[in-house]
């Protein structure tokens, strides 16, 4: 894993710092928390107000906007400000926001329904225009709000209330998804491993642009044990691998396990872990080809081999920084705005 | 050289015609630019179609401009040209039914080929038949003639011909006196990097003008005195422009940077266009990926104390209705302007029409109230767009600012307005805690201001304000998640009070210079110069008539039920099936009359003043 945040990373540069240390109470609302008992979501909240004061910022210029469905009631638990928006349109907002306000730190909280199915468009925008914002998608591979439904997550052939037969879709990768898109900072990391969570929420606070962590998140009622087998003790270890940048990519209790290149059709595949052609893996990467490869490793419907971490971090200009740019760029050239020469422009003429 | 002679006129109304790639709106634009600085009143009218570049020589390709200027105060781009000036085949049988016997139509010969003419479906040349008898034809070959004038630039035969139109420009620029000087500065401007296309365009017009003055084919040139107005500095300005100014100047008169969120759609493009080039002016423009996307983030940008505006036109507004309901939760300011275009659906891209009141004002789930303003002419789109921002601002709501096709690309003369007599806008962001009791002291983000009910504004980045909102329904002052009954209906009832006490909304005023009329007429939005023209002529034919115009659709000025009993009849034409009388009907329980059009164009001052006519003479 990358270092925990550094104070003035470049994610945060333009943010105020708090006057005096923080701690988790601080950026805990006097709201009750009402997600069902034994959510995956409890875990993020907690892990997210536990290393938020690590950040020293301003708590009043954080910013966490959400959507709809059970994990968008999030901004209403922290203690900071906050805005619940529409379905699959808090991209949208908080895209308007951080373009407006670069002393903002600006997080989306989203869900698999609400950023794939009907935000897919936003979501993708944002992370192609690499606007400064941090977008934590739990995935918990259901609709939990609505009761039940299959999710653009849900693995083909899912039993729910509208598929008694077997859904008919293929899922979405939403780490493929978001390289795809252009994303700049893709991880992912899962709700009952609070040290993961923690580290992979820092990198992507401190990245610029916009971050994207896809969090396995259990639904306890509707889809429960969805991620057991990355979970359960017994079989985690053969089914999960763990990013680290600069290292090679192997998993196994003991390292047994490894990913190599087939040099026939450039696809990534399970090999020893002793095999003297493990990739290593480089978060830096310019050419997004190997942590796309990677995304792919992960079986669509059982989620075995599904890599956790950073797959991939690097630099690109932020959307709002270019913007504000531009408004400097134009008074350094022309001057600020005149209203009174705007409005009487070349052409006019005098009477009386 | 032959005596030219010089005939005075009041007005004129002139439409250039040709294909879509003929360069007409340019051809009119700079006529029109002429016409300004000469001191006209004017009024125009573009029409064009919504391919970009329909097939050449075909009807629905030809694009149009029609110019009405007059040395009096006009109030519509004239009901039918006096002078048409077409282009090609296409152009001439396209506009002939709309001019009247005895007009002046000056024809470009070079493209009345058989085919060309088939392709319009004449069998026979109508230049050689009876088809033109009626009128006062001048048939030119004004591509052949430009060509030979353009000869020394050796250009292709294609480049040449497409001087034409400044040939047709300086022509007309002649026969009506008009200086050709500021088109030679402006081609001198657009084409300076490319010489050979400024001279020869140059050349072109001068040749226009030259050909009008030596030739023997016009004896008569014309002249429209400058009109008698109002002192002051003016410009020409069409409404998209008016309104992208209007947004500037609420921004400088409210001290909020100015953010636009937009998705391009006809007619409403131009906005972004213009309000992209004002970086200087702290002007942020995002190109969204889509109409919701543009409105989310101009709302997002509020949240964050900008002003928030989104453009578009009907199809954009019922994409972004979600978002305009979720703005009326959070009750934060928000200006979303609808360029109002034929629909349903796609529609009438390029034409007008003012069939989006019901829809903007009831276009959502829930009880969703939202003021409306709109603008009455092209330079009127800058005051409403001052107002709509300061309704937003002052009351924390989403504000619809109606314009349409008509007012977007039509122009007329403004007197420029002096910045410093512009209204401020008062922005007034919390900055303290505002509640005290049981012991508690806190923020609620949903304690309102007892006069105005408008909830604090407190933006991210003050510290102690921190809250959070959301489309959920909000507890009475602290603002929290409520599912309580009697909560909900008083927060319905508050959200629809706050909307309905909006303060500083003039009475309507009525104009009845005989103070006998029995009969009003009753318009909004871009109506007003046409039912303007038209009260005149039923006036001038002895007939008492009273005109009013709302501006504001919702809330309506309070003497609006009064002042509607007291008349025996009132008239409301407009360009829907009669959304605007439906309201009428429905609050204040008069049976108002409706004229109603929908042919993507502005009314007829004539076909009004009929309308206008019949129905007094019925009381």
């Amino acid at each position: 894993m990358s270092a925990p945040v550094e104070l003035g990373a470049p994610g945060l540069a333009g943010v105020p710092t708090a006057d005096a240390p923080q701690t988790k109470k601080d950026f805990t609302s006097d709201q009750e928390v009402r997600w069902c008992p034994g959510c995956g979501d409890y875990a993020v909240l907690a892990a997210v107000q536990g290393f938020l004061p690590d950040l020293e910022l301003a708590r009043e210029n954080i910013v966490f906007i959400s959507g709809i469905g059970c994990s968008s009631r999030f901004p209403y638990y922290m203690n900071t400000y906050g805005m619940h928006s529409i379905h699959g349109r808090a991209p949208t907002i908080a895209t308007g926001l951080a373009a407006a306000r670069p002393d903002l730190s600006v997080w989306v909280i989203t869900g698999d329904g609400d950023a794939l199915s009907i935000g897919g468009n936003h979501l993708i925008h944002a992370l192609r225009r690499n606007v400064n914002l941090t977008i934590l998608l739990f995935n918990n591979r259901i609709y939990g709000l609505t009761k039940g439904q299959y999710s653009p997550t849900s693995e083909q052939g899912k039993i729910t209330k509208s598929t008694p037969m077997g859904s008919l879709e293929a899922p979405f990768n939403p780490i493929s998804l978001a390289l795809g898109a252009e994303a700049t900072f893709v991880a992912r990391t899962i709700d009952s491993d609070r040290k993961h969570l923690t580290s992979v929420l820092s990198a992507a606070a401190a990245h610029r642009g916009t971050s994207l962590v896809e969090i396995y998140q259990n639904c306890n009622i509707f889809n429960d044990g969805a991620f057991e087998i990355l979970k359960n003790r017994d079989s985690r270890d053969e089914v999960l691998i763990r990013l680290e940048h600069g290292e090679p990519v192997r998993f196994g209790a003991d390292g047994q396990h490894g990913v190599r290149r087939n040099p026939a059709t450039g696809a990534l595949e399970v090999c020893d872990g002793d095999d003297p052609g493990l990739v290593v893996h480089d978060i830096t990467a310019d050419d997004p080809t190997q942590a796309f490869a990677l995304s792919r490793l992960a079986d669509p419907g059982t989620l075995a081999r599904s890599p956790i971490g950073i797959f991939r971090q690097v630099e690109r200009p932020a959307y709002g920084d270019l913007m504000n740019q531009q408004l400097d760029d134009a008074v350094t050239a022309q001057g600020e705005g005149d209203l009174q020469d705007l409005l009487r422009g070349k052409d006019t003429w005098t009477v009386g | 050289m032959t005596v030219k002679h010089v005939r005075e006129l009041d007005r004129v109304v002139i439409r250039f015609a040709g294909d879509s790639g003929d360069g007409m709106q340019l051809t009119g634009d700079r006529f029109t630019a002429e016409a300004a600085s000469f001191g006209n009143d004017l009024s125009t009218l573009p029409n064009f179609p919504a391919e970009i570049r329909a097939p050449a020589g075909t009807l629905p390709g030809v694009s149009s401009f029609q110019l009405h200027f007059a040395n009096y105060d006009i109030l519509t781009p004239g009901d039918a040209p006096d002078v048409l000036v077409a282009m090609n085949p296409a152009a001439l049988k396209a506009n002939l039914p709309d001019v009247p016997k005895g007009a002046t139509i000056i024809v470009d010969t070079g493209d009345f080929t058989p085919r060309a003419l088939k392709k319009v479906g004449w069998d026979t040349n109508p230049l050689e038949d009876s088809t033109l008898s009626a009128y006062k034809v001048h048939a030119l070959d004004l591509s052949g003639i430009t060509m030979e004038a353009l000869a020394p630039f050796e250009l292709s035969r294609k480049d040449a011909s497409r001087s034409k139109n400044m040939f047709a420009l300086g022509l007309l620029s002649w026969m009506y006196g008009r200086s050709i000087d500021g088109t030679v500065r402006f081609l001198q401007e657009k084409f300076a990097s490319r010489e050979t296309i400024r001279d020869a365009n140059i050349a072109a017009l001068k040749a226009g003008w030259n050909y009008g003055e030596t030739t023997e084919e016009f004896a008569v040139s014309y002249e429209v005195k400058p009109a008698a107005m109002p002192a002051g500095i003016y410009r020409n300005i069409t409404g998209n422009l008016a309104l992208a100014y209007g947004l500037v100047a609420a921004a400088r008169q409210s001290g909020l940077p100015l953010f636009l969120g937009s998705y391009p759609i006809t007619p409403a493009s131009d906005i972004l266009h213009e309000l992209s080039k004002h970086k200087r002016f702290g002007v942020r423009t995002f190109q969204a990926e889509d109409e919701v996307a543009a409105i989310g983030a101009a709302l997002g940008a509020s949240f964050g104390g900008a002003l928030g505006v989104t453009t578009t036109s009907g199809p954009g507004v019922a994409l972004k209705g979600e978002t305009v309901g979720l703005a009326v939760s959070l009750e934060l300011p928000l200006v979303v302007v609808d360029v109002q275009r034929g629909g349903p659906s796609t529609g009438l891209p390029t034409k007008t029409e003012q069939a989006d009141l019901l829809q903007v004002l009831y276009g959502r789930n829930g009880e969703s109230p939202v003021p409306v303003v709109a603008a009455s002419s092209p330079s009127d789109c800058f005051d409403a767009a001052i107002e709509a921002a300061r309704i937003a601002v002052t009351y924390r709501t989403p504000v619809f600012l109606l314009s349409d096709g008509y007012l977007a690309n039509g122009s007329e003369p403004w007197a420029v307005p002096d910045v410093d007599a512009l209204p401020t806008i008062n922005p007034d962001f919390a900055h303290e805690l505002n509640y005290d009791g049981d012991g508690e002291h806190a923020f609620w983000p949903y304690l309102r201001d007892p006069e105005t009910l408008a909830r604090p504004w407190a933006i991210p980045g003050t510290p102690g304000l921190e809250h959070r909102i959301g489309g959920i329904e909000k507890l009475d002052g602290p603002g929290t998640i409520s599912y309580d009954p009697s909560n909900h209906d008083r927060m319905v009832r508050l959200r629809q009070a706050k909307v309905d006490g909006i303060a500083g909304i003039p009475d309507l005023q009525v104009d009845d210079p005989s103070g006998e009329a029995r009969m009003l007429v009753l318009g909004w939005g871009s109506t007003y110069g046409p039912i303007g023209a038209a009260v005149r002529r039923a006036r001038k034919a002895g007939h008492n008539v009273a005109q009013a115009h709302l501006r504001h659709l919702n809330p309506m000025p309070a003497n609006t039920g009064d002042v509607l009993k007291s008349y025996d009849r009132v008239l409301v034409p407009e360009m829907n099936l009669g959304q605007l009388a439906l309201l009428l009907r429905g609050k204040y329980l008069v049976d108002v009359v409706g004229y109603n059009r929908v042919r993507g164009l502005p009314f007829k001052a004539e076909e009004l003043a009929e309308v206008i006519v019949e129905e007094v003479g019925s009381l």
